[in-house]
């Protein structure tokens, strides 16, 4: 018990004092989150939309399958990124190994099969009630996809949200593919894991309670920015 | 679109910018050891230079090293150094420094290892009382060490009882969480022990045994299997670790007034080019 003591005393100092590494590694791990995520989103959301609206042979096959990537695991993700970016892989020539853009790569594909997933139940029952709407204005699929997101924006927010927080807290991958580097590639929950493995319980701990602040206050300042839970704007 | 293109060409362009940077895979053991801290920023002041550390196992290490992911090792497994070299994957093996291993248990010492006079003993009475022993399990230089002294004791080691032999496949640091919290014997080098914060009941048993003699490498990576490393810099780490400055400074690197690392390059095995 003592220990998580000081761990919120350690986090309460950390903060106070404006500690100049963790200001670097916690805009690092909100400048790879939030990229993974608007990249995510820009993938997924469309996906979603897509694939509420069309119908096709293999639609239920590729639903399930979007279902069952939410839960990939990131290690395995990590590995495979890491195989395809080191200086064997194929891509190893961009020279994007242990940088901040190889984690971006692995977040965006941990967290765009999470958002796919979540945009697409929430944009098939907004489809259900704008069906014949859309169909009898005679709306192209592209018209009547881009309506649906507008439509389905409070939901597709959670959706945004949800994939947020899988990324922001997710260790395993971006610790292959960034390597911890200190000022490079450190982030919020390597450095944990890092300060964890030193026997730091106390610092590890402060840390991950600037991680959850952090996915708090972002929560918070969305919804704020997205007017939501306000009376009359739900 | 545009932006988001935009945004990932910066941010590659900012990986990118900096001049004279390398990368150097380290193991746990010598990072924990906090040695990195004091040297890395006079690295940077005498030349200009950004070494990068990855910190992972020796394993990890040396495949880094044959990807080409990373310029120049420092590890502590000599057969798997001089494999490494062998293989035309490193341009040779410079000896840097060394510490040593110990062995580290619960403060009872259940198995009484400690009036043992060699290693070999100690770890034939773990085996013996059962008593239960850590192991990093991780094909780390430590882990290598570990079980090539359970070999030399005379005790088949894969065949172990897990229920006493306990594979925790971690990084030092978290095989030191994992002895203490389960008041098991841990073999650890003496560095990482002494800048471990969670000690808790557990304290060093058997130490001294030449057999624990723990020696560091630097290999830098072959450009002619990578030509993308930075081998010129690579040779200039090497040359100021080798030098009186970074050796005295090795030397006089201690934690708790007990020296850590005995600084032994020569220039024996220098490279001939250079």
């Amino acid at each position: 018990m003592g220990e998580i003591w000081q761990g919120l005393t350690a986090a309460f100092r950390l903060i106070v004092t404006f500690d100049a590494d963790l200001v670097e590694i916690t805009l690092r791990s909100l400048q790879v989150t939030l990229t993974a995520v608007a990249i995510a989103c820009a993938i997924a959301l469309p996906l979603g939309a897509w694939l509420a609206i069309q119908r096709f042979r293999y639609r239920r096959t590729v639903i399930a399958l979007l279902n069952a990537l939410m839960g990939l695991p990131p290690v395995v993700v990590g590995l495979i990124v890491y195989l395809f970016l080191s200086r064997q892989g194929p891509f190893g020539a961009l020279n994007l190994i242990f940088t901040p853009t190889a984690m971006i790569i692995a977040q965006v594909i941990i967290v765009t099969p999470l958002i796919a997933s979540i945009a697409h139940q929430a944009i098939r029952e907004l489809w259900a009630d704008y069906h014949d709407l859309l169909i009898s204005l005679n709306a192209t699929k592209r018209q009547r996809m881009a309506t649906l997101i507008w439509d389905a924006r409070r939901a597709l927010m959670t959706a945004a949200l949800a994939g947020f927080g899988r990324a922001i807290g997710e260790v395993g991958a971006v610790m292959i593919v960034g390597g911890n580097i200190d000022h490079v590639s450190r982030i919020l929950t390597t450095a944990i894991a890092l300060e964890t493995s030193k026997g730091n319980f106390a610092l590890a701990l402060g840390l991950g309670f600037v991680l959850i602040g952090l996915a708090i206050a972002v929560n918070l300042m969305i919804h704020g920015l997205g007017r939501t839970e306000r009376e009359g704007t739900w | 679109m545009i932006r988001l293109i935009s945004l990932i060409a910066a941010l590659i362009w900012s990986a990118a910018a900096h001049a004279d940077q390398m990368r150097l895979a380290v193991t746990t053991s010598f990072h924990n050891s906090g040695l990195a801290d004091i040297l890395l920023p006079e690295i940077q002041a005498d030349l200009g230079l950004q070494v990068q550390l990855l910190v992972v196992g020796t394993g990890q290490a040396l495949r880094l090293g044959r990807a080409g992911d990373v310029d120049a090792i420092l590890v502590h497994s000599r057969a798997a150094e001089e494999a490494f070299v062998a293989e035309g994957y490193g341009t040779h093996r410079r000896e840097i420094m060394y510490n040593d291993f110990v062995l580290v248990g619960p403060a009872g010492d259940p198995a009484a290892v400690g009036p043992q006079s060699a290693i070999g003993n100690a770890l034939r009475r773990i085996a013996e009382t059962q008593a239960i022993f850590v192991s990093r399990g991780d094909d780390s230089g430590t882990h290598r060490r570990e079980l090539s002294l359970w070999a030399s004791a005379g005790i088949g080691i894969d065949t172990a009882d897990p229920a006493w032999y306990r594979a925790a496949g971690a990084g030092m640091g978290a095989t030191l969480n994992v002895a203490s919290g389960m008041g098991g014997y841990v073999l650890t080098d003496r560095a990482s022990w002494l800048n471990f914060a969670n000690k808790d009941g557990l304290t060093i048993l058997f130490q001294g045994d030449p057999a624990l003699f723990n020696q560091y490498a630097y290999l830098p990576v072959d450009p002619a299997q990578h030509a993308h490393v930075k081998h010129r810099l690579a040779q200039k780490l090497e040359g100021w670790l080798v030098s009186p400055k970074a050796q005295a400074m090795i030397g006089a690197y201690e934690i708790g007034g007990q020296r850590l690392f005995t600084p032994n390059a020569t220039d024996a095995d220098a490279p001939a080019e250079g």
